[in-house]
């Protein structure tokens, strides 16, 4: 009797939280629609451009090669490799086939090297030897953790920071605290940068662990600076941080808090450039502009794989900073709420 | 001199409504108490007076000035009826905490805080974390938490629950001191004997106020012994 008291109850409870209910059978749908639309996009066409190819070669290459593929001199590729347009520059010396790599893409690696072998395979008749593979980015050394390690850090970080800080700054409100704080003289925005601060504070000492157990424990690839890839990070922690607690005051438990993560965290990871998007149709390319992710992986990417500096990556640093303040101003305006003043 | 002035304040969560065209004069310097069963409407009437929530109908004016207003806030002390506590931090830490909140100087902040403390006789167990702390010495530790800033107006809401007998009495007496001193005092609570020390008594039922006076005129209108008789005869049924 007990038993099925409780079993009745508990039944009774989830059918009473509508959301709970809805996500149990939505979001899964969700995730498993965000592999398909990931996974089933397009094969990769990469842009290759060369430079002295012998006539033959070149007309072989132009006439088999899947993707777009020009002439154009050194200068010019360097300067198209530094836009990331380009996915490599073919040239040709001493009956060598010389390629270098853009690097920091695995997936338009693989689609140059494949496309180049099967070409490769129709002249070796003529006796030429293997390719020369060279990397514009990195090198051979840097592997698919590497490549995705960059963009794994930002994940993390800003996973974390986002539960850690969304379920403290809720606790706040189902403890009753944030009441009792209303009742004094505090104002709104205070309490919100009290958070920001506080946990801010812990978010520095994350990222420090993070950054320093991936560059130099786990020996992830790192051409740029330390402390500017700090900065990349924390501020990012600091987006995460604003978007946590803004997204706690439509949570009643830390349940519903946790069910914010398949819904704004998930579909951030798969868009934000561990998998290419630029085969995927646009629709999806757009959603990614507006999730701070997108522009906090590719900030990463920038520094430790390319080893630009934070001053070349300005725009997604000021993007992200900019994420952070709107969802600062409505986590203010959210508290409104509880308290008009 | 009343203090507070509640407007035909009327206020629903939602479709229900909870209080329904209030009606209240406070006089300052009075223990004021609202008698009622639960679901009466106390908690959101005491909670509207703080300004934590906004009516959907009527005004509240204290001392002259509109509620919601930080300004009032200064001179409010509120203790909710659930303990609002830091549970990771002690009992001194706490009030720390708030003490700041109301920037006390320094050297206030550690009167207040063993005053306070001192008052609601948890002085040996300052330095104990929340979590060891039974259910009502929470209850106590949150009372001193709003009398913290020596407010000018104290609004309890269900003070005294889970606190036994002794230091119950104690609290009360405590609060006629600070009556004395000329706070005003708003206290919810649906047990009669508490309800008898108060100055005047408003009696609430489904979000209406069906009687406010004075715990002895209450009784002599309607020449019964107790309050209880009282508050069955407005139709007020059992609490």
């Amino acid at each position: 009797m007990r038993i099925s008291a409780i079993v009745i109850r508990i039944i009774k409870q989830f059918l009473r939280d509508k959301r709970s209910f809805a996500l149990l059978f939505i979001a899964p749908l969700l995730v498993l629609t965000l592999i398909w639309l990931v996974l089933d996009g397009n094969e990769y066409e990469p842009a290759v451009a060369y430079d002295t190819l012998p006539p033959f070669i070149e007309e072989i290459f132009h006439s088999q090669f899947s993707g777009e593929i020009e002439e154009m001199s050194e200068t010019e590729a360097n300067a198209k490799f530094q836009d990331g347009e380009l996915d490599a520059f073919i040239t040709f010396e001493n009956m060598e086939l010389s390629i270098i790599l853009e690097g920091s893409n695995p997936t338009a690696n693989g689609a140059v090297l494949k496309n180049v072998q099967d070409i490769l395979k129709s002249l070796n008749k003529e006796g030429m030897g293997e390719p020369n593979i060279s990397y514009y980015y990195g090198s051979e050394d840097i592997n698919i953790f590497d490549q995705v390690g960059s963009v794994l850090v930002a994940f993390l970080v800003f996973f974390f920071v986002f539960i850690l800080g969304g379920i403290s700054f809720l606790r706040e409100r189902t403890q009753g605290t944030l009441e009792k704080l209303l009742s004094t003289p505090i104002r709104r925005w205070e309490i919100v940068t009290g958070y920001l601060l506080g946990f801010g504070l812990f978010t520095v000492i994350q990222s420090v662990i993070i950054l320093v157990y991936s560059v130099y424990v786990l020996d992830i690839w790192m051409a740029g600076d330390f402390w500017q890839l700090l900065i990349v990070t924390l501020l990012l922690a600091i987006t995460a941080l604003t978007l946590a607690t803004f997204l706690s005051a439509f949570a009643n438990n830390e349940f519903q808090m946790m069910q914010f993560i398949p819904l704004v965290i998930l579909p951030q990871v798969f868009f934000s450039g561990l998998f290419p998007l630029d085969t995927l149709d646009r629709w999806i390319q757009i959603i990614s502009k507006f999730m701070p992710l997108t522009y906090g992986a590719d900030a990463m990417k920038e520094i430790m794989i390319k080893g630009n500096n934070i001053w070349d990556i300005w725009i997604d640093l000021f993007v992200i900073f900019g994420f952070a303040i709107v969802f600062f101003v409505l986590n203010i305006l959210a508290l409104k709420k509880h308290r008009r003043l | 001199m009343a203090i507070i002035h509640v407007k035909n304040v009327s206020h629903s969560f939602g479709k229900e409504k909870v209080l329904d065209n209030v009606n209240l004069l406070i006089q300052e310097g009075e223990i004021f108490g609202l008698l009622g069963p639960s679901g009466a409407g106390k908690t959101t009437l005491v909670k509207l007076i703080v300004g934590i929530l906004e009516a959907t109908q009527g005004e509240i004016v204290i001392s002259g000035k509109a509620v919601p207003s930080l300004e009032l806030l200064t001179d409010i002390g509120y203790m909710a009826q659930a303990d609002a506590l830091y549970s990771e931090l002690s009992a001194k830490e706490n009030l720390q905490f708030f003490a700041q909140i109301y920037r006390l100087k320094k050297q206030m902040q550690r009167e207040r805080i063993d005053n306070v403390l001192k008052v609601v006789g948890l002085s040996d167990h300052a330095n104990k974390t929340i979590n060891q702390f039974s259910g009502g010495m929470k209850r106590r530790l949150s009372l001193s938490i709003a009398l913290l800033h020596q407010p000018k107006l104290l609004i309890l809401d269900e003070p005294t629950v889970g606190i036994d007998p002794v230091l119950r009495q104690s609290i009360w007496s405590e609060l006629r001191k600070l009556k004395e001193d000329g706070m005003t005092i708003i206290v919810t609570t649906h047990v009669m004997d508490e309800a008898e020390k108060c100055d005047r008594l408003a009696m609430l039922r489904d979000g209406r106020i069906i009687a406010c006076d004075t715990p002895e005129r209450l009784k002599e209108k309607l020449r019964v012994s107790s309050l209880e008789d009282v508050f069955l005869a407005y139709g007020g049924g059992n609490l």
